[in-house]
């Protein structure tokens, strides 16, 4: 509770948690926001590409205008929130456990355990994270969960470094001596000790990695490989305004500023809590 | 020093071989059959078996591993299974195109980086100061493929539309114009030119922000140590005390930077191809996977390991030239 506050009276920090709630708060209470369905359409050659501020045939207005299909841009927005900011926490969730894992194993168990795992782990850290990410999801068919889970099982990386140079720096401390003495199993003293002391600077990195994750699935959606339609996420709808860019370019604009407006969230909360709970600094 | 160059070349060979054996397994277990491609539509089951054999698809998976990677070493890159022309002409076509993109936005990432970077922490808890923090955490904030098509929307379809003068206003596609043929030689500069402009504005100006949030960090960092406060208590100038022993400490950290910084400018060069029609690897990769076109792929792949292999090797290279310690006793 105490970290909350020391988190809160960072500005930065507040600032990010402020711009995040309230895009989770959209996401969650979409259907209470949007004025409209967002996928369905109305007499289209009527209703496409009707600008910002145009009231529509059926006296309605469009706030933020309508996309190719008639659709109201506005509450797909709405809704787009849920699945862009969803995948960004899901994946993110997924490259912690993974990476927390490995960093914990091979601190843990050190030799030939962690020279093998750390391997690993910067071969795949070499590797540009796009070719992972354009070699694995061709290999099922495009889906929600397989863009978790593709963008999970390819953002560990980082994690699993931090952890390792975190629990390698605990496992020299008096206290886990004196606990390890005390007669503690290597699970105890891994929930018990490590894992919790380890913790604050993971959490930061998944902070910085969430809004990654969000820039990351709307890039795989823009080049159709990510959320497939007609359900609304921010990033296949940049991709529909592309095509549309000359005539009606305010599609392929709003989605964008909040895709920027997600990371900067992200990466304020990530910059200021490490700044606001790192113990040198406080 | 030399023992150690040698032992991380063969750590980067060994990373490569990684990287190409990973992807060889995955893009061979996607769903999807190249030899389509070879056939004439509506052929039978025969006609596409024969091709699947005449491809060599129809063998195990390992005896093809092994015969890609011989064959690989040797030079022989296999006939790219879509375009139907060698591998190595193929490569040969874009490499140029995206070493010129990304060599130049490296350049300009960081120049620009470091001096925004070392303007702000000069200039630290001032209006400049945070005037700069909000517009980086912005820029840094915006997908690479998002910021080209806002470019492309600006200085290529308003430039047009409201009759700005030619020197806002930039080509939204490709290398060269459809005319390039028959300007003078240096027409041909300036259009090439102008078509690198946008972008290489997409690329810089994402990795300037990067690059300037951690110099920003970096010399902060060095700027509060002992040592600086002596420099400064015996009579240096600023300027002196900043670049000779803050700019100087503070590289080091940035060259790390620049090592594990290529694979994610290689990701947004995909991106920025992608959006302008810039023949490079990228894109070439991009339409590859699409295609299931595993020669090609596997190409693309094993050049992107290389070059962020030999990115992280000069990156050591250039710490032990910053840091005389490092040359002496090793990294670690």
């Amino acid at each position: 509770m105490s970290d909350l506050k020391t988190l809160l009276q960072d500005r930065r920090a507040a600032t990010g948690l402020l711009i995040l709630t309230v895009l989770c708060a959209i996401g969650v209470l979409a259907p209470f926001i949007a004025p409209a369905d967002p996928v369905v359409q109305h007499d289209v050659l009527r209703t496409r590409f009707l600008p910002p501020f145009t009231t529509g045939p059926e006296g309605n207005l469009y706030l933020l205008g309508t996309d190719r299909f008639g659709r109201d841009l506005l509450s797909r927005l709405v809704y787009g929130a849920r699945i862009s900011l969803a995948v960004g926490l899901l994946s993110v969730t997924v490259s912690v456990a993974l990476g927390t894992a490995i960093g914990l194993v091979s601190a843990y168990f050190g030799g030939a355990v962690e020279r093998a795992l750390m391997a690993v782990t910067d071969a795949t850290l070499a590797m540009p994270r796009i070719v992972l990410l354009l070699a694995l999801i061709t290999l099922w068919e495009p889906s929600v969960v397989l863009v978790v889970l593709v963008l999970g099982f390819t953002g560990w990386m980082g994690i699993a470094r931090l952890t390792r140079a975190e629990v390698k720096g605990l496992m020299g401390r008096p206290f886990v001596d004196a606990a390890r003495a005390a007669g503690m199993g290597d699970l105890r003293l891994i929930g018990r000790h490590l894992l919790p002391n380890a913790l604050t600077p993971v959490l930061v990195a998944a902070a910085l990695g969430v809004g990654n994750a969000i820039m990351l699935e709307a890039g795989l959606s823009f080049l159709g490989l990510g959320v497939p339609p007609p359900s609304p996420s921010w990033g296949n709808m940049i991709a529909g305004g592309r095509d549309a860019l000359v005539n009606a370019p305010w599609i392929a604009t709003f989605p964008g500023i909040l895709v920027v407006l997600a990371v900067v969230g992200c990466n304020l909360l990530g910059d200021g809590a490490r700044d606001a709970l790192d113990p040198k600094t406080r | 020093m030399l023992r150690q160059l040698g032992r991380r070349l063969a750590l980067g060979l060994g990373i490569v071989l990684f990287v190409v054996t990973v992807t060889f397994i995955l893009v061979s277990i996607a769903p999807g059959d190249p030899a389509r491609l070879w056939v004439a539509p509506g052929a039978g089951q025969a006609e596409l078996d024969a091709a699947r054999h005449a491809l060599g698809l129809d063998r195990p998976l390992p005896v093809r591993y092994v015969t890609w990677l011989f064959n690989f070493g040797r030079g022989d890159w296999g006939v790219s299974l879509v375009q139907q022309r060698p591998v190595m002409r193929v490569i040969a076509d874009a490499l140029p195109h995206t070493l010129l993109l990304t060599a130049a936005s490296l350049l300009l990432t960081y120049t620009g980086g470091i001096v925004v970077g070392v303007i702000q922490a000069m200039r630290h808890r001032t209006a400049v100061d945070t005037g700069l923090t909000v517009t980086t955490l912005i820029i840094y904030g915006m997908p690479a493929y998002w910021l080209a098509i806002m470019l492309v929307l600006v200085f290529s379809y308003a430039a047009a539309r409201f009759g700005w003068p030619a020197w806002i206003r930039f080509p939204a596609l490709g290398v060269t114009s459809l005319d390039a043929e028959f300007l003078s030689p240096w027409g041909r500069i300036v259009d090439r030119a102008r078509h690198l402009t946008l972008p290489l504005i997409t690329l810089g100006a994402i990795g300037i922000a990067g690059t300037a949030r951690f110099v920003r960090g970096a010399v902060l960092d060095v700027r509060d140590l002992p040592f600086v406060r002596t420099a400064r208590a015996k009579g240096m100038s600023l300027l002196a005390v900043e670049s000779r022993h803050i700019l100087r400490n503070a590289l080091l950290p940035i060259i790390t930077l620049l090592g594990l910084s290529l694979p994610a400018l290689f990701s947004g060069t995909v991106f920025v191809e992608v959006i302008f029609a810039w023949p490079g690897m990228g894109r070439v990769m991009v339409d590859a996977v699409g295609g299931r076109d595993y020669p090609i792929v596997m190409a693309t792949t094993a050049i992107f390991a290389v070059l962020v292999v030999l990115g992280n090797l000069l990156a050591d290279l250039l710490y032990a030239v910053a840091d005389p310690r490092v040359a002496r006793n090793g990294h670690e």
